[in-house]
C-alpha cells in the first residue's frame, strides 16, 4: 500500500497547490488520516462543524433528509473533492448529511485548528478564502441549475 | 439545408410504425418504416415533421443510426396534443413524414479530436445518431465521451444502450442525475460539475462538444467548456423553436437572424452564443 503523508496530499490537491511550502507545513498539521465504512455519516446535518474532508477515495452522497419521506441525495463527491465547507462559515454547523456511498477515505482538517491558523495569520486565510471560493462558486452555480429542475419538462 | 431531392417539401408520405417501446412513463421510441417509396437518407442532428393524422405536425429529432436509413427512429415526450397522439401509436398504425430538415452535427469532421457528447434528460435523442456515427469509426477519434444528465435514475433514456456504450462500444461514458434516492451509487449534480472530470487528462483545445439539452443548461454547459479552454468554434448545441413548415417560410422559428427550422437546429456555438443569453428572443 503507497504511504502518502498528509503535506503530499493536499500539496497534490488543486485548492492547495498554490500554497508554499511552510504554508502546507502550518495546514499539515491540522489533518488526519481518516476511513469510513460504506453507509457510515462523516457527519450529520446540524453537526458541529469541526472537520473538513478532502476525499481520497470512494463516494460520499450530501443528503437532505424530510419528515415523512427518504433522504434524497442531492450531491455526490468523489475522489479530489471536498466535503464540509460549513467549517469556513459561521455559526459553524453542517447543513447536510455526508454518507459514504463505498468505502471511503479522506484527509480530514480540523476546523478549530484551521481557523487558529488563518487567525494568527491573516495572509493565510486570506489565501485560504481566495483558493477556496472560487470551489464554492462553482457548487452554488451548479446548485442553481439543479434547483430549476431543468428535464423535468426539457 | 438542401431540400432539393425532397418532390414537395411540404407533403407529408405515409409511414408504418414498425415497433414501438416504451422508454420512461412520457417518453416513447418508434421505429418507421415508408410506404411510399424507398426510405430517405439523412444525417445525425436533423429532424422530421411527424404527422398524426387528424391531429397536427410537430418537429421531432431523428434518433435513428444515419448508416441505417432503413430504420427510422424517433423519440417523443408526451407533452401537448400532437406529441400525445405519436406516443399512443403502436405497431401497425401510420402516420405522415416530412423531411429531413435542418443542419446536422459534424461528426466526420472533427475526426482526430476527443469527441464529446453532452446531453442532458431527452437531448440524447437528437445525438444518439451522433454517437452511432463516432463510435462506428471509434478509433478515427481520441476519444469519444458521453456525458448524460437526467432529472433522476428513473428518467434515464436508453439505458442499455448507454450501458452498452460505455462497457463495448469505447466509449467514456459519464452519467449523473440532479437528484437521487439513497441507494443509487452513480454521481449526483448537473452535468457541468462533471466537465473538468471528464476531460482530465485531456487537451482541451482537442475537444469538440456537441450539447443538446434544455437551453439553459446548453448555455451553462458552453460556457464552462469555454472557460476550460475548449475552442469556441468546436462547440456546437442543438436548438428548439416552434417549428412549423420546417422550411424556413412561416417564420415561427426565428430566432435572431435565424430561422430554427433552415439554419439548425445545430449552430455552431461561436456564432450564436451571444445569443442564447439574450432573453428578449
Amino acid at each position: 500500500m503507497e504511504i502518502h503523508g498528509i503535506k503530499d496530499i493536499l500539496s497534490g490537491h488543486p485548492v492547495f497547490k498554490d500554497f508554499d511550502e511552510e504554508t502546507l507545513d502550518l495546514l499539515s498539521g491540522c489533518g488526519r488520516n481518516e476511513h469510513f465504512k460504506k453507509n457510515t455519516l462523516l457527519y450529520a446535518e446540524g453537526d458541529e462543524a469541526d472537520k473538513v474532508y478532502i476525499i481520497r477515495k470512494g463516494d460520499v452522497a450530501i443528503e437532505i433528509a424530510a419528515p415523512g419521506r427518504p433522504s434524497i441525495v442531492v450531491e455526490s463527491l468523489h475522489a479530489g473533492d471536498i466535503a464540509g465547507w460549513s467549517w469556513m462559515v459561521p455559526p459553524y454547523r453542517s447543513s447536510a448529511d455526508a454518507r459514504a456511498m463505498t468505502e471511503v477515505s479522506a484527509v480530514s482538517l480540523d476546523a478549530n485548528c484551521m481557523r487558529g491558523k488563518c487567525d494568527e495569520h491573516p495572509a493565510l486565510g486570506y489565501q485560504m478564502f481566495k483558493t477556496w471560493l472560487p470551489h464554492l462558486t462553482k457548487r452554488v452555480r451548479a446548485q442553481r441549475l439543479q434547483l430549476l429542475d431543468l428535464y423535468g419538462t426539457g | 439545408m438542401d431540400v432539393s431531392n425532397i418532390q414537395d417539401p411540404m407533403l407529408p408520405r405515409r409511414y408504418r410504425v414498425a415497433e414501438v417501446w416504451e422508454e420512461l412513463d412520457d417518453v416513447a421510441t418508434m421505429s418507421l418504416l415508408p410506404i411510399d417509396g424507398p426510405p430517405r437518407p439523412f444525417k445525425a442532428g436533423q429532424f422530421n415533421m411527424l404527422y398524426a393524422y387528424g391531429v397536427g405536425e410537430a418537429a421531432i429529432s431523428i434518433s435513428g443510426d444515419p448508416a441505417v436509413p432503413e430504420r427510422l427512429i424517433h423519440t417523443t415526450r408526451n407533452v401537448g396534443k400532437v406529441s400525445a397522439a405519436l406516443t399512443r401509436l403502436r405497431a401497425g398504425d401510420m402516420l405522415g413524414v416530412r423531411g429531413p430538415f435542418g443542419s446536422d452535427w459534424p461528426v466526420e469532421e472533427q475526426k482526430g479530436r476527443h469527441m464529446l457528447f453532452i446531453a442532458g434528460g431527452l437531448g440524447l435523442a437528437p445525438l444518439r445518431g451522433a454517437i452511432c456515427q463516432a463510435l462506428a469509426d471509434r478509433l478515427d477519434y481520441e476519444e469519444v465521451s458521453l456525458l448524460f444528465g437526467a432529472r433522476s435514475p428513473n428518467d434515464l433514456l436508453y439505458r442499455s444502450q448507454v450501458a452498452e456504450w460505455g462497457a463495448f462500444s469505447g466509449a467514456n461514458v459519464e452519467v449523473t442525475v440532479d437528484t437521487a434516492a439513497r441507494g443509487w451509487t452513480g454521481h449526483v449534480g448537473v452535468v457541468t460539475t462533471r466537465l473538468e472530470r471528464i476531460l482530465n487528462g485531456q487537451d482541451h483545445a482537442n475537444v469538440s462538444a456537441f450539447i443538446c439539452g434544455p437551453e439553459i443548461m446548453m448555455r451553462f454547459t458552453a460556457q464552462d467548456l469555454v472557460e476550460l479552454g475548449v475552442p469556441t468554434d468546436k462547440i456546437w448545441v442543438s436548438m428548439e423553436r416552434n417549428m412549423k413548415c420546417a422550411l424556413g417560410f412561416c417564420g415561427h422559428c426565428q430566432w435572431g437572424p435565424d430561422f430554427v427550422c433552415k439554419d439548425g437546429p445545430v449552430f455552431r456555438y461561436d456564432q450564436i452564443g451571444r445569443r442564447l443569453a439574450m432573453r428578449e428572443i
